[in-house]
């Protein structure tokens, strides 16, 4: 999968479960600072991640994903 | 006792079968309308029972935001929705100077049982990591009264009550002894449940409490009749708010009713059997709270559940708690109507006995045809009744021999 599919993957997952609205999803946009996650929200956002992309993802591996970007790369290295 | 200070009623709302509404349910329940029909949740075929009084035109959507919707389970949708209707009512304002003095007694009997089912099977059929983060917040009970919190800000003395089909109404007993006692200046009471599921139908079906006339629904719920099966399972929520007599008039604030007596006690018998000289001896403990004597009492809110135990029962207790006195009260089962709401059942039924109060209409009892030889009181059968009501009781008999009973009463200065 290409790096912008998985962009507007993640995008469409964010604007659902975070309830953000599709503009505020830019690469160098926090989950924390920017999207308000909370850590409920966070752990929704990365099962909904793993059954979406087909990928497992540890927690050590979650806890290191700060931005959109952040993930966007994980997912792309996972998945190759 | 006499520095006890007077509470009263400024508020209601209400998720019933009948309705999504107080006004809407309260003509229902006068025009003698049932709630109940085949259950349309998921498929009941080669279940035992396949009627329940699910919710009509209940739109979450139309009062909550979605991400609350999807992070909670129905029965704290209920009492969301419930308690913005009673807020609203009510006209209470709640702010930071007086957050501390509002309270919460929310209550449940069964909890978030939709979310714990969905889970329990995603567990067993797609293992762990397949568990929701929001599996437990939207199963414990108390999360109805948590949410109340968040949502509309109340931060005083909180808790959630689980006495089983007794909960609504020991949850207004409650918040009453808060405000009498001066911990609280409000509170927003009452009780939820959405126990319309399978493993719910299944093990109520498997107790043999409820009934299996699959073919006439409407006739399913039928309290003092001798052809009654069983009761019929429902869902929805009741929130009143109860206020502080002096704080209420200060606001100007319309009141239904003042709430005037609370009874409580348990069987110490059986797990599902009631047993009549405990609840006569709650009904007593209410009237004396209270201080009024049985021939005051113009009207009774039965626990009323369409179950042969509980109807003949309920009926000796009443004539042990009344004495003679208790041929000439008027007695009547909302659930006839409703069915069963579990902790919703109280706070509605509470509702509909301050509304008979304020409109001096009785609800009726409906579907009874054939007296049973052991109920022989008035239950006010098949059409609503006129009647000038000022001191009204409503019982609440739960499994595990839970007893509540209220005493409401017209308002006077």
């Amino acid at each position: 999968m290409k790096e912008e599919d998985i962009f507007e993957q993640l995008k469409k997952l964010i604007v659902e479960l975070l309830e953000v609205e599709e503009g505020k999803v830019v690469p160098e946009a926090s989950f924390v600072d920017d999207f308000g996650a909370d850590s409920l929200d966070f752990i929704e956002l990365i099962t909904a991640v793993e059954e979406t992309f087909k990928v497992e993802i540890p927690d050590e591996d979650a806890g290191k994903m700060q931005t959109v970007e952040d993930a966007v790369n994980y997912i792309d290295l996972k998945s190759r | 006792m006499t520095n006890r200070r007077r509470v009263v009623i400024t508020g209601v709302g209400a998720v019933t079968p009948l309705a999504t509404g107080v006004e809407q349910t309260w003509q229902a329940l006068c025009q003698g309308k049932s709630g109940v029909a085949r259950i349309s949740k998921f498929d009941p075929s080669g279940f035992k029972t396949q009627i329940a009084a699910e919710l009509k035109d209940f739109h979450p959507e139309d009062f909550l935001d979605n991400k609350k919707i999807r992070r909670t389970d129905p029965f704290i949708h209920y009492a969301l929705v419930a308690t913005r209707m009673a807020i609203d009512d009510a006209g209470l304002v709640i702010n930071s100077s007086n957050a501390n003095r509002v309270g919460i007694v929310v209550g449940s009997c069964a909890g978030g049982m939709t979310t714990y089912e969905k889970n329990f099977l995603a567990l067993r059929e797609q293992g762990p990591n397949t568990v929701s983060p929001f599996f437990i917040t939207g199963f414990i009970a108390n999360m109805a009264a948590a949410e109340v919190s968040m949502v509309f800000g109340a931060r005083g003395p909180s808790k959630c009550v689980v006495t089983a089909c007794a909960t609504g109404s020991d949850s207004i007993g409650d918040a009453f002894r808060l405000i009498q006692y001066g911990q609280a200046d409000a509170v927003i009471a009452g009780g939820s449940d959405a126990y319309i599921l399978p493993v719910g139908i299944a093990g109520l079906g498997r107790m043999g409490a409820i009934s299996c006339r699959n073919d006439e629904p409407e006739k399913a719920s039928r309290p003092f009749d001798r052809d009654r099966d069983g009761f019929v399972i429902g869902e929805g929520a009741g929130v009143l708010i109860l206020e502080e007599l002096g704080a209420a008039m200060n606001k100007g604030a319309r009141i239904y009713a003042e709430i005037i007596g609370y009874g409580s006690n348990i069987d110490g018998h059986h797990v599902t059997d009631p047993d009549w000289e405990n609840q006569a001896k709650c009904i007593v403990l209410a009237l004396e709270d209270a201080g009024v004597l049985p021939d005051e009492i113009d009207y009774i809110n039965a626990h009323g559940t369409s179950t042969i135990s509980n109807d003949r029962t309920e009926t000796k207790a009443i004539k042990a708690a009344l004495g003679e006195y208790s041929g000439k009260v008027a007695i009547s089962s909302n659930k006839s109507m409703t069915g069963h709401l579990l902790a919703g059942a109280g706070a509605v039924e509470a509702i509909s006995t301050i509304l008979t109060i304020r409109d001096g209409i009785i609800p009726p009892t409906i579907n009874y045809e054939t007296p049973d030889l052991e109920c022989d009181l008035d239950y006010v059968p098949n059409v609503a009744r006129k009647a000038e009501v000022n001191t009204a009781l409503s019982n609440s008999f739960g499994f595990g021999g839970f007893n509540a009973v209220l005493v409401f009463r017209k308002f006077t200065e």
